[in-house]
């Protein structure tokens, strides 16, 4: 009991400490008579009260600025007192636009608003812009410092002299003088010398706004060292942005080409090393999907907080779910159509056909959702690259999967059977390998492969009975392309023919790009027909 | 010497198939125009184009059985043949439509009115003429085959990649058709017909005459697949199905042998679709889905691949068990057809024709002994 008094105590103690600090820092006296000022002498009283209030420099009065802005502040009739006045009920709830103090209710009657035109505020804004470039909190400068690049505002140039001077943070700072030397260009008739370090600045800053500011300049009527050293830095600046788009898209091709790797890579192990061809691979990939959202469902009804782990855990179920099924698809179709490639094709796509609509009886039709975790969502830069987190991981992942697998069947008995078995069946048997086991376990491994792709997929595709079929036509082309019996070939076919259809879409537009590389690849196979790393001697009739 | 050429393929199956199409052209029309409406023998106009549509399909799975059973090519994109002569078609009947279009335009098609098109592209020219129309039916799919084949079996392209790059073929041209700006209507592909060689193409007698057209269409392409497949040109096609290095050893130029096969197999089908689109009213760009032509294949192995008259048993029955099913219980088709294509491919590899043989196969000795003679001419047959 006593104990449970005294964090009372404390609690108390610290919240009215707080709420004194918070007092402290806002010094409504000082602004007082200005935010009065806004009140009358109409549209003109207003504005010159506002430059008072922009001259006094002090953040505490944005709030109240913003007010303005929403056409929340009002003058009460009554006493002529300037307030928040906010819709409650059927009047107004009245509120000090300074300390923020609750003032009552009035009736519509008892308040006028504070009326704003355009010139009025265009000044709001400037203010605003000024103001919050003194704010404490250097995120709020530093928004601040990109606003005022963008308006180009001249008004602000002496506030933003003031805050380059106080600005302790370097990344602000440069912020700050981007958006002065943006300024100094637009408005013209500043010296010779500070145009130049301008140019300079913006040449340092490098991007489309500062390339069009340095072509208005290298067009101008400015001094022609200026309008030189202008055409140079947008020279420069343009080729650097030339690198940053190759950048990106080659960004964009590695990221395409690892989910075609993700898809394909499961098809090389069932096409390229068994020489089964699987058109029921795509729907490996839906399972690996629907397996996800069913993981997610029983996270989200079971632990909701464990949520953002829920894929982690989805990766070995859909592994083995899909792999599971595609044992079951060996045991019971495959293994009575070995040798007999377009078969198998036939069969696989009759498989194809029913497990689309298995999923479209179980699941339903339409789309279903499926959630990111918190880790995989948002974006950041890198230089002139946007790079969203989802993609990333979907890259490393690819990676990964393609490593473990190369290690697999290099390095492991498994993997040693499974090659054993390609290469000549009849003496694998004789050597005592059990080869109807190592097939069944081969397609269940190129089948929980698609597996986990379906969960990377199902992270950026829509989780829907024809997932697979968007992928199946790609992921043959893949390994058609890059040689069948060869990771290496389908590595580099996935990343190839990412890249190329990344890199002809600006040039051609998403859906003529996917035409043209799908030619090339009808053209490729008639001068390799066997594909990028074909394999040589004897295996090749077979 | 055609007429003998031709006659040349007539065996016993040959002369059973073209007389069941013989009482089809006759019997359908009869049984529509003068059997009274209440009868059970009556037939609706609709059930007449529905049966046009399984014989145009028909056509189609007898010109890949061609390629497929007799030269092992298995193509996954025949539909792009039966697809582009549908197209073929297609245009003549927009041009036919002339200025009762929603927009009234008296060339331009209504989707190029809608695009803001001033003129009629150069590849549309002519197209209001039947013949050139007719000609187009066989020559763009004759041609595409022509330049794929030329390549592919020039360097050597055979088995499963010949397959993919068929799919990928098909795959490229409709991503390509549902472009707006191919001026082949886009995803709403051609429709709205309203006259064919000045015929209302909704009159019953218009319905009636394009179902015998096809009827025809598909004995004449029986009579020359099975003339093809008999002569000494077909036994070489057979041989290298079954042993393609052989055969080039022998000091055959295997690639001329497959190109041949290979366009007059696009050309019938390009036919087939042309025949396909007045009786369906429509031609769109989903016909070139890989899915579509990956059907056509299902529908050859359930006849019975190599046997011509198995690819169009096949066809019939697939379509006729598609219609029957979508109607009934549409969620069950899709179970249906794949369980169709596993089931065949373990259980009936050489089709329902097949089932026969195998069925004689597994009788006592002397019953067997009876059926011999049958078996000799199916042999024969394939």
């Amino acid at each position: 009991m006593r104990r449970a008094v005294r964090w009372c105590l404390a609690l108390c103690v610290a919240v009215l400490c707080s709420h004194a600090a918070l007092a402290a820092d806002v010094t409504p006296a000082d602004l007082k008579p200005f935010v009065q000022a806004l009140g009358s002498g109409g549209y003109a009283g207003t504005e010159k009260a506002l430059g008072r209030l922009a001259e006094a420099g002090d953040p505490a009065a944005v709030p109240v600025i913003e007010a303005l802005q929403a056409g929340d502040l009002h003058v009460r009739k009554a006493d002529g007192a300037v307030v928040i006045a906010r819709k409650a009920g059927g009047g107004y709830a009245l509120s000090d636009p300074l300390t923020r103090a609750d003032l009552g209710e009035a009736p519509a009657a008892a308040v006028e608003k504070i009326r704003i035109n355009n010139s009025l505020r265009r000044a709001i804004s400037a203010t605003l812009g000024a103001l919050t470039l003194m704010s404490p909190d250097a995120a709020t400068r530093r928004s601040a410092a990109d606003a005022v690049f963008k308006s180009r505002d001249a008004a602000a140039l002496e506030t933003l002299a003031a805050a380059i001077a106080k600005e302790t943070d370097a990344g602000v700072r440069r912020a700050m003088e981007q958006a002065r030397a943006a300024i100094l260009l637009t408005a013209g008739g500043a010296p010779d010398a500070d145009v130049q370090a301008a140019v300079a600045t913006l040449a340092d800053r490098g991007d489309r706004d500062a390339l069009a500011l340095l072509t208005m300049v290298a067009g101008s009527d400015a001094s022609d060292a200026a309008r030189t050293a202008a055409r140079a830095a947008a020279a420069t600046v343009e080729q650097t942005l030339a690198m940053w788009a190759a950048a990106q898209n080659l960004w964009y091709g590695l990221s395409l080409g690892s989910v075609l790797l993700l898809a394909a890579i499961g098809l090389a192990v069932t096409f390229g090393v068994m020489g089964v061809i699987n058109m029921a691979h795509g729907e490996m990939v839906m399972i690996g999907a629907y397996a996800t959202f069913l993981v997610q469902e029983a996270f989200r009804a079971y632990a909701p907080g464990l949520f953002d782990w829920s894929i982690l855990v989805a990766l070995p179920v859909a592994f083995l779910v899909a792999g599971g099924v595609g044992i079951a698809i060996e045991r019971s179709v495959i293994r009575w159509l070995y040798g007999r490639p377009l078969e198998t094709l036939l069969a696989t796509w009759g498989l194809s056909l029913a497990l689309q609509q298995a999923v479209r009886s179980l699941f339903g039709p339409t789309n279903r959702e499926v959630g990111a975790p918190s880790w995989m969502s948002g974006a950041f830069e890198l230089g002139g690259l946007t790079i969203t987190y989802g993609r990333l991981w979907i890259v490393v992942f690819a990676f990964a999967v393609f490593a473990a697998l190369l290690v697999a069947l290099k390095k492991t008995w498994f993997g040693l059977s499974i090659r054993a078995v390609t290469q000549n069946r009849a003496m694998a048997n004789a050597m005592g390998i059990r080869t109807a086991r190592v097939d069944a376990l081969t397609f269940g491994l190129g089948s929980g492969i698609a597996g986990l792709a379906g969960v990377a997929l199902s992270q950026i595709d829509n989780v829907s009975p024809n997932l697979g079929q968007s992928y199946i036509i790609d992921s043959f082309m893949v390994v058609v392309f890059g040689g069948v019996g060869n990771l290496w070939g389908t590595l580099v076919g996935a990343l190839a023919l990412g890249s190329v259809n990344k890199f002809l879409e600006p040039y051609a537009g998403a859906v003529l790009g996917k035409i043209l590389v799908l030619i090339f690849i009808i053209l490729f196979i008639q001068r390799r027909p066997r594909g990028l790393f074909a394999l040589k001697g004897r295996a090749v009739e077979a | 010497m055609l007429t003998r050429f031709l006659l040349m393929g007539l065996d016993r199956r040959a002369g059973v198939m073209l007389a069941v199409l013989a009482l089809l052209a006759v019997a359908v029309p009869a049984m529509t125009l003068w059997v009274p409406e209440g009868s059970p023998w009556h037939l609706s106009i609709h059930t007449v184009s529905l049966l046009g549509k399984y014989l145009c399909f028909a056509l189609l799975a007898l010109s890949l059985d061609l390629v497929w059973g007799y030269c092992g090519i298995l193509s996954l994109g025949h539909a792009a043949f039966f697809t582009l002569g549908g197209y073929a078609m297609g245009m003549y009947l927009m041009r036919q439509i002339g200025p009762r279009g929603v927009y009234g335009h008296p060339v331009l098609p209504d989707f190029m009115v809608f695009l803001n098109w001033t003129e009629l592209p150069w590849y549309w020219l002519g197209f209001d003429q039947f013949w050139i129309a007719a000609l187009m039916v066989v020559l763009v799919p004759g041609l595409l085959a022509f330049a794929f084949g030329w390549f592919a079996f020039r360097s050597r392209v055979t088995g499963v990649y010949l397959s993919i790059i068929t799919q990928a073929l098909t795959f490229a041209l409709m991503l390509a058709f549902f472009r707006n700006d191919m001026g082949f209507g886009g995803n709403n592909g051609l429709t709205d017909f309203k006259e064919i060689l000045g015929a209302d193409i909704q009159a019953p007698a218009t319905r009636i005459a394009l179902f015998v057209a096809t009827v025809l269409a598909l004995a004449l392409g029986y009579l020359i697949a099975s003339a093809v497949v008999a002569s000494k040109l077909g036994k070489v096609l057979i041989a290298l199905r079954d042993a393609e290095s052989r055969v080039r050893f022998l000091g055959y130029s295997t690639e001329s042998y497959k190109l041949f096969a290979w366009v007059l197999s696009a050309c019938m089908a390009g036919v087939a679709g042309a025949l396909y689109v007045p009786q369906v009213g429509i031609i769109n760009p989903s016909e070139f889905a890989p899915a579509a032509s990956i059907e056509a294949v299902i529908w050859v192995a359930v006849g019975g691949r190599g046997t011509l008259a198995g690819a169009v048993i096949g066809a019939v029955l697939v379509n006729f068990g598609k219609s029957y099913f979508t109607a009934a219980l549409p969620e069950l088709w899709l179970f249906a057809l794949g369980g169709l294509f596993v089931l065949v491919t373990l259980f009936l590899p050489k089709g329902l024709l097949g089932l026969a043989g195998q069925v004689a196969a597994r009788l006592p000795r002397r019953e067997r002994l009876a059926a011999a003679p049958d078996a000799t001419a199916e042999r024969k047959g394939a």
